[in-house]
Protein backbone atom coordinates (compact mmCIF):
# COMPACT_ATOMS: atom_id res chain seq x y z
CA UNK A 1 0.00 0.00 0.00
CA UNK A 2 1.24 3.51 -0.82
CA UNK A 3 2.23 5.51 2.16
CA UNK A 4 1.92 8.70 -0.05
CA UNK A 5 -0.44 10.83 1.56
CA UNK A 6 -3.20 12.55 -0.48
CA UNK A 7 -4.76 16.02 -0.35
CA UNK A 8 -8.03 17.56 -1.50
CA UNK A 9 -8.22 21.29 -2.17
CA UNK A 10 -11.60 23.08 -2.74
CA UNK A 11 -11.26 26.78 -4.04
CA UNK A 12 -13.83 29.17 -5.15
CA UNK A 13 -12.35 31.82 -7.40
CA UNK A 14 -12.35 32.54 -10.94
CA UNK A 15 -8.71 32.20 -13.44
CA UNK A 16 -7.52 35.99 -13.79
CA UNK A 17 -8.90 38.51 -10.25
CA UNK A 18 -7.00 38.21 -7.98
CA UNK A 19 -3.50 36.41 -6.61
CA UNK A 20 -5.18 33.64 -4.40
CA UNK A 21 -5.82 32.25 -8.04
CA UNK A 22 -1.96 32.24 -8.24
CA UNK A 23 -1.24 31.36 -5.33
CA UNK A 24 -3.67 28.03 -5.32
CA UNK A 25 -2.06 26.71 -7.98
CA UNK A 26 1.56 27.32 -6.51
CA UNK A 27 0.22 25.03 -3.79
CA UNK A 28 -0.58 22.63 -5.92
CA UNK A 29 2.40 22.40 -7.45
CA UNK A 30 4.22 22.73 -3.98
CA UNK A 31 1.85 19.47 -3.11
CA UNK A 32 2.98 17.40 -5.99
CA UNK A 33 6.69 18.77 -5.62
CA UNK A 34 6.45 16.81 -2.12
CA UNK A 35 4.93 13.32 -3.50
CA UNK A 36 1.24 14.04 -2.53
CA UNK A 37 -1.47 13.10 -4.83
CA UNK A 38 -3.61 15.79 -5.18
CA UNK A 39 -7.49 16.12 -5.91
CA UNK A 40 -9.72 19.30 -6.91
CA UNK A 41 -12.90 20.49 -6.02
CA UNK A 42 -13.80 23.89 -8.23
CA UNK A 43 -16.40 25.57 -7.36
CA UNK A 44 -18.33 28.77 -8.54
CA UNK A 45 -16.20 30.90 -10.18
CA UNK A 46 -13.03 28.15 -9.95
CA UNK A 47 -15.25 26.12 -12.94
CA UNK A 48 -13.66 28.12 -15.33
CA UNK A 49 -10.10 27.60 -14.35
CA UNK A 50 -10.03 24.05 -16.84
CA UNK A 51 -12.32 25.74 -19.29
CA UNK A 52 -10.88 24.38 -22.97
CA UNK A 53 -11.47 28.05 -25.00
CA UNK A 54 -9.57 30.22 -22.97
CA UNK A 55 -7.36 32.16 -25.41
CA UNK A 56 -3.95 33.73 -25.24
CA UNK A 57 -3.27 37.23 -26.46
CA UNK A 58 -0.98 39.50 -28.23
CA UNK A 59 -0.08 43.09 -25.93
CA UNK A 60 0.06 45.77 -27.90
CA UNK A 61 1.36 48.13 -24.78
CA UNK A 62 3.86 45.64 -24.45
CA UNK A 63 4.63 45.57 -28.27
CA UNK A 64 4.58 41.81 -28.35
CA UNK A 65 2.37 39.50 -30.77
CA UNK A 66 0.22 36.46 -29.08
CA UNK A 67 3.48 33.63 -29.39
CA UNK A 68 5.83 36.27 -28.19
CA UNK A 69 3.15 37.29 -24.72
CA UNK A 70 2.82 34.34 -24.39
CA UNK A 71 -0.10 34.81 -21.89
CA UNK A 72 -0.91 32.78 -19.26
CA UNK A 73 -3.77 30.61 -18.75
CA UNK A 74 -5.37 28.30 -16.56
CA UNK A 75 -5.84 25.70 -18.47
CA UNK A 76 -1.80 25.41 -19.33
CA UNK A 77 -1.21 25.62 -15.49
CA UNK A 78 -4.00 22.77 -15.34
CA UNK A 79 -2.47 20.93 -17.82
CA UNK A 80 1.27 21.55 -16.63
CA UNK A 81 0.15 20.19 -13.30
CA UNK A 82 -1.40 16.99 -14.74
CA UNK A 83 2.24 15.98 -16.70
CA UNK A 84 3.64 17.00 -13.75
CA UNK A 85 2.00 14.07 -11.49
CA UNK A 86 2.35 11.58 -14.44
CA UNK A 87 5.64 12.16 -14.11
CA UNK A 88 6.09 11.79 -10.28
CA UNK A 89 3.17 8.68 -10.83
CA UNK A 90 0.97 10.72 -8.50
CA UNK A 91 -2.64 11.07 -8.79
CA UNK A 92 -3.73 14.75 -10.00
CA UNK A 93 -7.71 14.32 -10.25
CA UNK A 94 -9.88 18.00 -11.04
CA UNK A 95 -13.82 17.81 -10.82
CA UNK A 96 -16.33 21.42 -11.48
CA UNK A 97 -19.23 21.73 -9.69
CA UNK A 98 -21.63 20.86 -12.65
CA UNK A 99 -24.31 23.73 -11.71
CA UNK A 100 -20.95 26.52 -11.42
CA UNK A 101 -20.12 24.80 -15.03
CA UNK A 102 -23.64 25.70 -16.66
CA UNK A 103 -24.45 29.34 -15.48
CA UNK A 104 -20.76 30.26 -16.84
CA UNK A 105 -21.39 28.53 -19.68
CA UNK A 106 -17.80 27.05 -19.10
CA UNK A 107 -18.82 23.07 -20.18
CA UNK A 108 -15.58 22.52 -22.41
CA UNK A 109 -13.07 21.82 -20.38
CA UNK A 110 -9.58 19.85 -21.05
CA UNK A 111 -8.64 16.42 -20.92
CA UNK A 112 -8.27 15.19 -17.27
CA UNK A 113 -11.22 17.44 -15.66
CA UNK A 114 -14.85 16.45 -15.36
CA UNK A 115 -18.02 17.38 -14.06
CA UNK A 116 -19.32 16.60 -10.87
CA UNK A 117 -21.19 17.53 -7.77
CA UNK A 118 -20.79 18.55 -3.86
CA UNK A 119 -20.93 14.75 -3.66
CA UNK A 120 -17.39 14.52 -5.11
CA UNK A 121 -15.91 16.97 -2.95
CA UNK A 122 -17.37 15.18 -0.22
CA UNK A 123 -15.97 11.74 -2.10
CA UNK A 124 -12.65 13.69 -2.41
CA UNK A 125 -11.78 14.38 1.24
CA UNK A 126 -13.00 11.44 2.43
CA UNK A 127 -10.65 9.49 0.47
CA UNK A 128 -7.69 11.96 1.77
CA UNK A 129 -5.40 12.87 4.49
CA UNK A 130 -6.45 16.42 4.67
CA UNK A 131 -8.29 19.23 3.41
CA UNK A 132 -7.51 22.73 1.96
CA UNK A 133 -10.61 24.67 1.50
CA UNK A 134 -10.06 27.89 0.02
CA UNK A 135 -12.96 30.28 -0.47
CA UNK A 136 -13.42 33.76 -2.09
CA UNK A 137 -13.10 36.52 0.12
CA UNK B 1 -15.95 11.36 9.21
CA UNK B 2 -17.52 14.68 10.44
CA UNK B 3 -16.48 18.50 8.87
CA UNK B 4 -17.40 21.24 10.83
CA UNK B 5 -18.45 24.00 8.10
CA UNK B 6 -16.94 27.24 8.86
CA UNK B 7 -19.28 30.11 7.06
CA UNK B 8 -17.74 33.44 7.46
CA UNK B 9 -18.18 35.73 4.67
CA UNK B 10 -21.73 36.67 5.10
CA UNK B 11 -23.58 37.48 1.81
CA UNK B 12 -21.51 36.52 -0.27
CA UNK B 13 -22.82 35.72 -3.81
CA UNK B 14 -26.64 35.72 -2.63
CA UNK B 15 -28.10 37.63 -4.86
CA UNK B 16 -26.66 36.01 -8.14
CA UNK B 17 -27.06 31.97 -6.71
CA UNK B 18 -30.36 32.86 -4.78
CA UNK B 19 -28.88 31.24 -1.84
CA UNK B 20 -25.60 31.10 0.59
CA UNK B 21 -23.48 29.31 -1.12
CA UNK B 22 -21.93 27.08 1.34
CA UNK B 23 -24.79 26.94 3.01
CA UNK B 24 -26.31 25.26 0.24
CA UNK B 25 -23.11 23.36 -0.37
CA UNK B 26 -23.24 21.62 2.98
CA UNK B 27 -27.12 21.03 2.74
CA UNK B 28 -25.78 19.04 -0.96
CA UNK B 29 -22.96 16.83 0.97
CA UNK B 30 -25.60 15.74 3.98
CA UNK B 31 -27.34 14.41 1.20
CA UNK B 32 -24.44 13.02 -0.25
CA UNK B 33 -24.05 11.12 3.20
CA UNK B 34 -22.06 13.81 4.65
CA UNK B 35 -21.74 14.50 8.59
CA UNK B 36 -21.16 17.78 8.94
CA UNK B 37 -21.76 20.59 11.45
CA UNK B 38 -22.37 24.35 10.65
CA UNK B 39 -20.54 27.13 12.61
CA UNK B 40 -21.86 31.03 11.67
CA UNK B 41 -19.08 33.39 12.54
CA UNK B 42 -17.78 36.70 11.80
CA UNK B 43 -20.91 38.60 9.69
CA UNK B 44 -22.55 35.38 9.08
CA UNK B 45 -23.51 35.93 12.88
CA UNK B 46 -26.61 38.24 11.18
CA UNK B 47 -27.89 35.09 9.68
CA UNK B 48 -29.45 33.99 12.91
CA UNK B 49 -31.49 36.95 13.62
CA UNK B 50 -32.75 37.06 9.39
CA UNK B 51 -36.91 36.66 9.62
CA UNK B 52 -37.25 38.06 5.67
CA UNK B 53 -36.03 36.85 2.14
CA UNK B 54 -33.15 39.35 1.05
CA UNK B 55 -34.76 42.30 -1.32
CA UNK B 56 -35.35 41.10 -5.10
CA UNK B 57 -32.48 42.66 -8.05
CA UNK B 58 -34.62 44.97 -10.00
CA UNK B 59 -32.65 46.15 -13.43
CA UNK B 60 -34.36 47.77 -16.12
CA UNK B 61 -36.57 45.44 -17.00
CA UNK B 62 -35.59 42.56 -15.52
CA UNK B 63 -36.60 41.58 -11.96
CA UNK B 64 -35.43 38.77 -9.90
CA UNK B 65 -38.50 36.76 -8.96
CA UNK B 66 -36.51 33.84 -6.53
CA UNK B 67 -34.36 36.02 -4.12
CA UNK B 68 -32.19 34.12 -1.35
CA UNK B 69 -34.17 33.32 1.83
CA UNK B 70 -31.36 32.63 4.01
CA UNK B 71 -33.61 31.86 6.98
CA UNK B 72 -34.98 28.65 4.64
CA UNK B 73 -31.09 27.42 4.18
CA UNK B 74 -30.53 27.50 8.17
CA UNK B 75 -34.23 26.09 9.01
CA UNK B 76 -33.67 22.81 6.48
CA UNK B 77 -30.65 22.44 8.39
CA UNK B 78 -32.10 22.41 11.74
CA UNK B 79 -34.97 20.54 10.69
CA UNK B 80 -32.46 17.79 8.69
CA UNK B 81 -30.95 17.73 12.96
CA UNK B 82 -28.10 19.41 11.70
CA UNK B 83 -26.39 21.43 14.61
CA UNK B 84 -25.88 25.17 13.75
CA UNK B 85 -23.46 26.93 15.94
CA UNK B 86 -22.93 31.00 16.66
CA UNK B 87 -20.61 32.73 19.15
CA UNK B 88 -22.40 34.51 22.14
CA UNK B 89 -19.39 36.87 21.86
CA UNK B 90 -19.75 37.48 17.86
CA UNK B 91 -23.59 38.48 18.69
CA UNK B 92 -23.19 40.97 21.91
CA UNK B 93 -20.46 42.75 19.85
CA UNK B 94 -22.87 43.53 16.95
CA UNK B 95 -25.74 43.92 19.18
CA UNK B 96 -27.77 41.27 18.30
CA UNK B 97 -27.45 39.50 21.90
CA UNK B 98 -30.91 40.37 23.12
CA UNK B 99 -32.37 39.47 19.51
CA UNK B 100 -34.80 36.16 19.21
CA UNK B 101 -32.76 33.38 17.41
CA UNK B 102 -33.88 30.15 16.14
CA UNK B 103 -34.41 28.15 19.16
CA UNK B 104 -32.59 25.14 17.44
CA UNK B 105 -30.06 27.15 16.49
CA UNK B 106 -27.21 26.84 19.44
CA UNK B 107 -25.56 29.58 21.07
CA UNK B 108 -21.82 28.97 21.96
CA UNK B 109 -19.12 30.63 23.85
CA UNK B 110 -15.46 30.06 22.71
CA UNK B 111 -15.25 27.32 25.64
CA UNK B 112 -17.38 25.42 24.02
CA UNK B 113 -16.21 25.87 20.52
CA UNK B 114 -12.41 24.56 21.52
CA UNK B 115 -14.19 21.46 22.64
CA UNK B 116 -16.06 21.39 18.88
CA UNK B 117 -12.53 21.61 17.40
CA UNK B 118 -11.40 18.71 19.16
CA UNK B 119 -14.20 16.62 18.19
CA UNK B 120 -14.65 16.62 14.08
CA UNK B 121 -12.31 15.54 11.84
CA UNK B 122 -12.06 18.48 9.58
CA UNK B 123 -12.37 21.96 9.93
CA UNK B 124 -13.59 23.55 6.77
CA UNK B 125 -12.83 27.51 6.68
CA UNK B 126 -14.78 28.85 4.02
Amino acid sequence: MSNRKTITFAFMDPPFENERTVTFFRLLDAALETGANVKVFAYEGAAALSFALQKAHGNAVHGRNETDEDHPLTKNWIAALQTKAASKDLQFDWVNCGLCVDERGVNECISGCGRGSPADLLRYATASDNTLIIGTR
Amino acid sequence: MKILQVVEQAFRTIVEEQDDTILWLTQSMISAGGDLEVLLTGNCAYYVILKQRQPSLTLGSWKQTEPAELNRDITNLLEKKIPVYVLHEELLERGLLDTPVHEDIQVINHDQLLDIYDRVDQVWQW
